[in-house]
């Protein structure tokens, strides 16, 4: 427990206006596994909130919770004001999930889906098929409506989902791994409908093990491991608890990163640290910085093949925090291997 | 409870929608039924006795019914294992509808299709000469008892679809179980033909029971017990249902 961090910074707010999501103390085990293990965070309406952390982390059984698919073994959870264990079904009318798996019927019509998720919610035939129109617009699948969704491909069914997950303009959108599995251009696109939907005053909370998207969506974020919260803040702050901008240097002769060490010795309080083509260092300053370093470099007849800051990536972030490289990297590593053997 | 019918109809309504467009299992309840009484009265009939009846058509007709609507469930448990499978069952669980209307919307889509099968294998009897040998009665309690009978053996399937991971899976564990009950029973020889252990056996049958009955209602031979069958569609019901909704919470919060 001594570990657990509560997210209850920036997120301090004029009395009156409750957060969207409360959770405190949750907990969940199978058997002997603590799931989740005295999660806690709160997220402000109209935000973003991102849950990162590697597979297992804890994250889809949070939302699977938080969405009343699971019951919790403790803890008080809240959101859009009810509780969701004691007003579950209240509950539901107000939140919005779209999943991993895209679960929309195969065998059903991208249109046909929609309009049975808005009878299920309470919506007339006529009332679900207008809604239905609407969102098939919105998410431009207007002419695959009438399609069945076997034949949509991978970005058509997130959108489908996504679209699923919004028939009753619920308040609270939960989205587990939204765009695990998509093409790049298909990410980008849901970004953008993710982004367009917290414009409207929609709250999402995500979660996803992807550092680039939760730095790109979220507004505050909780890293997860192991069942708990290991950190949060806000994208800016965690990458600053990992460290300023560092410089990187790559150099024409490697065998030269002594030399090149001691020449930045003045830029940093740290020592610059020799890498596989170059040295890296953490700077404190942006201004001038390149100049100064090139300049030294320069005098020392150090020759430099490349030079440049870097601002720390929610990569750095999770390696810094869970000691563990992001797991599509690791993926990545393993196939650049798979390659190269 | 009104939430509970509205959204089993619109659940069954989903069901039925999907069924044209599985063309595998459109023709398991349409076209393997005929394919069935073929086999039964042209390969196997010429070869069975079965004394009292006119012909084999008559024994058959009755019997193969009740085994196709038993077997009508298998959609059932397919269905199932496939929303369970896909993550389907989550997004319905997540909406504010009932959670037992998508076990009862299965069940009740089974009915239209038990129905639909029932009415193919009838007009396939008559065309090859099974006759009614009943009033109008009789034989509307005889459509009535079978809609009875399967739609208890849809909560059989549900359960049995639940207890696997696949639908794949869920369709040979039903066949599996379902085939030798429907086999060692009066549906298509007579039981005093069978070897004693087996007689024991198809005796106490359920399927003996109701295709006796059926025979009875339908085509006048004496021999079954209307309060029986019913009392064992009720109890086949009574216990599978709750062994389906306790399985299906189960696995939905897995």
């Amino acid at each position: 427990m001594a570990r657990t961090v509560t997210a209850m910074h920036s997120i301090e707010k004029p009395a009156g206006s409750e957060p969207a999501i409360q959770v405190t103390g949750l907990v969940k085990t199978y058997g002997h596994v603590r799931a989740v293990d005295g999660v806690s965070f709160q997220v402000t309406p109209g935000t973003v909130f991102g849950l990162l952390g590697p597979n297992g982390a804890g994250k889809t059984t949070t939302v699977r919770v938080l969405t009343t698919l699971q019951s919790p073994d403790a803890g008080d959870i809240r959101v859009a004001g009810v509780d969701a264990v004691a007003d579950a079904a209240q509950l539901r009318e107000r939140i919005g999930l779209a999943g991993q798996y895209a679960a929309v019927d195969d065998m059903l019509t991208g249109e046909e889906n929609l309009v049975m998720v808005g009878r299920l919610y309470g919506m007339s035939r006529k009332q679900a098929k207008a809604r239905a129109g609407e969102l098939l617009t919105r998410f431009e699948l207007t002419e695959a409506a009438g399609r069945v969704v076997k034949k949509y491909s991978g970005g058509m069914r997130r959108r489908l989902d996504l679209a699923a997950a919004l028939v009753a303009r619920p308040p609270v959108l939960f989205l587990d791994e939204p765009t695990t599995g998509l093409d790049p251009r298909s990410r980008l696109d849901l970004w953008e409908m993710i982004e367009e939907l917290t414009g409207e005053g929609t709250t999402v909370l995500l979660t996803t093990q992807y550092l680039d998207e939760a730095d790109r969506l979220a507004d505050d974020i909780a890293v997860i491991d192991h069942g708990k919260v290991i950190a949060s803040g806000t994208p800016a702050e965690l990458k600053q608890r990992v460290g300023g901008e560092r410089l990187e240097v790559k150099l024409e002769d490697p065998a030269q990163a002594p030399q090149a060490i001691e020449a930045l010795a003045p830029l940093s309080d740290e020592r610059a640290v020799a890498e596989e083509d170059g040295v890296t260092v953490a700077v404190a300053r942006r201004n001038g910085t390149i100049v100064t370093a090139v300049q030294r470099l320069g005098a020392a007849g150090v020759g430099v093949d490349d030079i440049g800051l870097r601002t720390p990536t929610m990569d750095d972030v999770f390696l810094s925090l869970t000691g563990k490289v992001a797991e599509h990297e690791q993926a990545q590593q393993t196939n650049d291997e798979e390659v190269a053997a | 409870m009104r939430r509970l019918a509205t959204d089993t109809l619109i659940t069954a309504e989903r069901n039925l929608t999907r069924l044209p467009r599985q063309p595998d299992l459109f023709t398991a309840f349409t076209i393997q039924p005929i394919m069935f009484v073929l086999l039964f009265v042209y390969v196997f009939g010429g070869a069975i006795v079965t004394p009292g009846y006119d012909n084999y058509k008559d024994f058959l007709i009755p019997g193969i019914i009740v085994q196709n609507i038993a077997f009508g469930g298998f959609i059932t448990a397919m269905g199932l294992a496939e929303d369970l499978n896909k993550g389907l069952i989550d997004r319905f669980r997540s909406l504010p509808m009932s959670r037992a209307a998508l076990l009862a919307g299965r069940t009740l889509s089974d009915v239209v299709t038990n129905v639909t099968s029932m009415t193919i294998l009838v007009i396939t009897g008559l065309i090859i000469g099974f006759s009614f040998d009943a009033g109008v009665g009789d034989i509307v309690t005889g459509v009535l008892l079978l809609i009875l009978f399967g739609y208890a053996f849809s909560w059989v399937f549900a359960f049995l679809g639940m207890l696997v991971s696949t639908p794949e899976a869920a369709n040979s564990l039903g066949f599996m179980l379902v085939f030798p009950l429907t086999f060692i029973s009066s549906a298509f020889v007579p039981v005093d033909s069978m070897p004693e252990a087996l007689q024991v056996f198809a005796e106490v049958n359920p399927f003996t029971v109701i295709v006796d009955e059926m025979r009875e209602l339908w085509v006048g031979s004496p021999g079954g017990s209307l309060w029986q069958s019913v009392a064992w569609s009720v109890a086949i019901t009574a216990v599978f249902a709750p062994l389906a909704v306790w399985r299906y919470r189960k696995n939905a919060e897995r």
